[in-house]
């Protein structure tokens, strides 16, 4: 019996929060204090940032209940100051996290390859805006989604999630946080602008369902053990300064160890680990919603607030009958290369509606080349206007 | 077999990695690693509680030869990272060792802002008045009217004190000594890393084989000559008339002074907030 589509959506959101358990009260909340909730109930117990619309909210949590907490709370100089200080101290043991928009997101470039290097966990939050430069600070876009792939130099893997809700921005930034400690990398969490602004009434689960995932410390004596250990996933046990291990950590390709390396072999297998942490772990990162693709023959691909404007615009083409379904990445790095093939495959259009000049149609290209280009439709707007579903639905009868 | 005694740096190095070192022959960087360790030894620390942090540079290549919690950053932010660990574990001891172009260039910022905090970190910049790794360029302590492979005609623009920097930006504990003067440094960063706040202490340094190549200096002996030829201690300098100063490098603790530290205004904030929360 096929899924119905609610199932479906459970099972691919729901991971990271027990279903059908007691829930916490009800509360209005906006993406960004959801997000600062969601860091604190995974166990985030330090932040350094600076402040930059529209991300500024999180910080401002975060000062009012770290504290608290016995957690670490520390306005930085600069976005840069801050994503280094975050991993520093996630190198010493801590839970960390920063939050930021487009022109702190480009400021934390060099550092966010510097995490992925040294396989440091850390969480950069970007409330992406309008860009480029200063654009529109409180407009939304969604013009950073290749920047969170490929803003860093060099090649480096990347773990991106994109809620399209209140609830979504915390259950994501809970995921957030678990995959930055199990993959030991810098994973990042995309917010448009709408939803971390957005206010929304959540339902967030109770504290004792949320399953949270912390980095797994070395068993083994100081004298055995490797900075980045090789195993079958990948994934090491990565031991925090000041607790004898005494290990060293470099942004130089390195070896197994940690030192520096100019050995082919060497930095050979630093890259491949790299890649393979993520390429061999593709079914545990990737989440992808379907909705109403069962017979669907137009289908719309689009992450975040504009999967929310495409899912009411499928709700009013179905009511006037036209199979149209939706397909939303939750985690957009990796790109859920099969699941989109799969899905893909049998609709004979695609629409994409995104706030940008064009980048998820990109990858929608690359794995629909059986299409013909009038049968893969984008739709862009950069105007720091949204892309309405009565757009997404006019778009719809022009093709059907 | 024959009893060697050790010396002190043995025990304090990473004896299965990575030698022989980076550091051209004539170089100062060695004898300031020394300084560091001879510190720590003569402080007694325990190195598991030891921190070394760097940027990118000569000096920088530093902590990966010590047996410490070694963290080998990006060019300028130093201590930006050390911040965060000092955040997170503050009784570790934090030492970060850079340069003149990573510190005061590229890292500017980080070194106004963690003084101006007063965090507990040990700044050990040394300073060779060029940037060394990549090959000679021009650095902003680089004197004026000095030769780089970026100031091909002379150095057009003033050189900044390092010193005054970190003074006029908060620094608690500074101090300015000389690689030549290795018992003087030894005790100067034995005092800094005593020093509850943040230190620096300027370690005036000879790169021979750029800087002093290109600006005809002499060998590894005459730099060191000049050091100690043109450096006069502080207590000095309050005899002598200001002719006989000007141009000199001034060595001693410039600044030593009690402010409140972060990390220990950062327990009161959070005993502060914990109340709050429980009323």
């Amino acid at each position: 019996m096929p899924k119905t589509e609610k199932e479906k959506k459970v099972k691919t959101v729901k991971t990271e929060t027990a279903a059908a358990k007691p829930e916490r009260k009800i509360v209005l909340m906006q993406g960004n204090e959801a997000v600062a909730r969601g860091a604190l109930d995974a166990g985030v117990n330090f932040f350094a940032g600076y402040p930059i619309t529209p991300s500024t909210e999180v910080a401002e949590i975060l000062a009012l209940e770290l504290p608290k907490r016995g957690g670490v709370f520390v306005q930085m100089e600069d976005e840069i100051a801050s994503i280094c200080a975050i991993t520093g101290a996630s190198l010493a043991g801590a839970k960390a996290v920063t939050a930021t928009s487009g022109p702190g997101f480009s400021l934390m470039q060099e550092g966010i390859g510097f995490a992925k290097i040294t396989e440091t966990p850390c969480v950069v939050i970007n409330v992406q805006r309008s860009g480029p430069s200063t654009g529109m600070p409180t407009s939304p876009a969604q013009g950073d989604i290749m920047q969170a792939r490929w803003g860093s130099h060099g090649d480096s893997p990347a773990i991106v999630l994109y809620p399209d809700s209140v609830k979504e921005s915390y259950e994501l930034m809970i995921r957030a946080v678990n995959l930055a400690e199990k993959y030991r990398t810098c994973v990042i969490l995309l917010l448009d602008e709408v939803i971390g602004h957005m206010r929304e009434a959540v339902a967030l689960p109770d504290i004792a369902n949320v399953r949270v995932i912390s980095r797994i410390k070395p068993t083994v004596p100081p004298q055995w053990y490797k900075h980045y250990d090789e195993n079958q996933k990948y994934l090491s046990p990565l031991a925090s300064y000041g607790e004898g291990y005494r290990f060293h950590v470099t942004g130089l390709t390195h070896d197994s160890h940690g030192f520096p390396t100019n050995k082919a072999s060497e930095a050979a297998d630093m890259m491949e680990r790299l890649r393979k942490k993520i390429s061999h772990n593709i079914r545990d990162l990737v989440q992808i919603e379907s909705h109403k693709m069962e017979d669907a023959t137009i289908a719309i691909f689009a992450a975040g607030i504009s999967a929310r404007a495409a899912k009411s615009a499928v709700a009013a083409a179905r009511a006037e009958g036209i199979k149209v379904g939706l397909l939303r990445p939750l985690t957009i790095w990796p790109f859920p290369d099969d699941a989109v093939r799969k899905m893909l495959r049998n609709v004979e259009t695609v629409i994409v509606p995104e706030l940008n000049q064009g980048q998820l149609i990109h990858e929608i290209r690359r794995l629909t080349k059986e299409k013909s280009d009038g049968n893969l439709i984008s739709m862009q707007r950069v105007n720091g206007r949204l892309i309405t579903p009565n757009d997404i639905l006019r778009k719809i009868k022009e093709v059907c | 077999m024959a009893n060697i005694p050790q010396k002190i740096i043995h025990e304090y190095l990473r004896h299965d990695k990575k030698f022989p070192h980076v550091w051209c022959a004539g170089c100062s960087n060695g004898i300031v690693l020394g300084g560091i360790i001879r510190a720590i030894a003569d402080l007694q620390l325990d190195r598991d509680d030891i921190m070394m942090v760097s940027g990118i540079g000569c000096s920088s290549r530093m902590p990966v030869y010590v047996d410490f919690n070694t963290l080998h950053t990006l060019h300028g932010r130093s201590i930006a990272y050390a911040t965060g660990v000092k955040l997170y574990k503050p009784h570790m001891k934090v030492i970060v060792v850079t340069g003149d172009g990573d510190c005061t260039a590229i890292g500017g910022n980080h070194l106004f802002h963690a003084a101006r905090r007063n965090i507990d970190l040990t700044v050990v910049l040394i300073n060779n008045n060029i940037y060394g790794m990549t090959g000679g360029q021009c650095s902003p302590t680089t004197p004026h009217e000095a030769i780089a492979t970026t100031a091909p005609y002379g150095n057009i623009e003033p050189d900044f004190n390092v010193c005054d920097l970190a003074m006029g930006a908060g620094a608690s504990f500074v101090g300015r000594t000389t690689a030549f003067h290795a018992i003087e440094m030894q005790n100067m960063i034995k005092d800094g890393l005593n020093h509850n706040g943040f230190s620096l202490i300027e370690v005036i340094s000879a790169c021979p084989v750029i800087f002093g190549r290109l600006n005809k200096k002499g060998g590894p002996a005459e730099m060191m000559k000049a050091m100690r030829d043109n450096s006069i201690p502080l207590a000095a300098v309050e005899k002598l008339p200001p002719e006989k100063v000007e141009g000199k490098i001034v060595r001693g603790i410039l600044r030593r002074v009690d402010k409140p530290e972060y990390c220990d205004q950062y327990k009161i904030l959070t005993e502060r907030a914990q109340q709050k929360g429980a009323k």
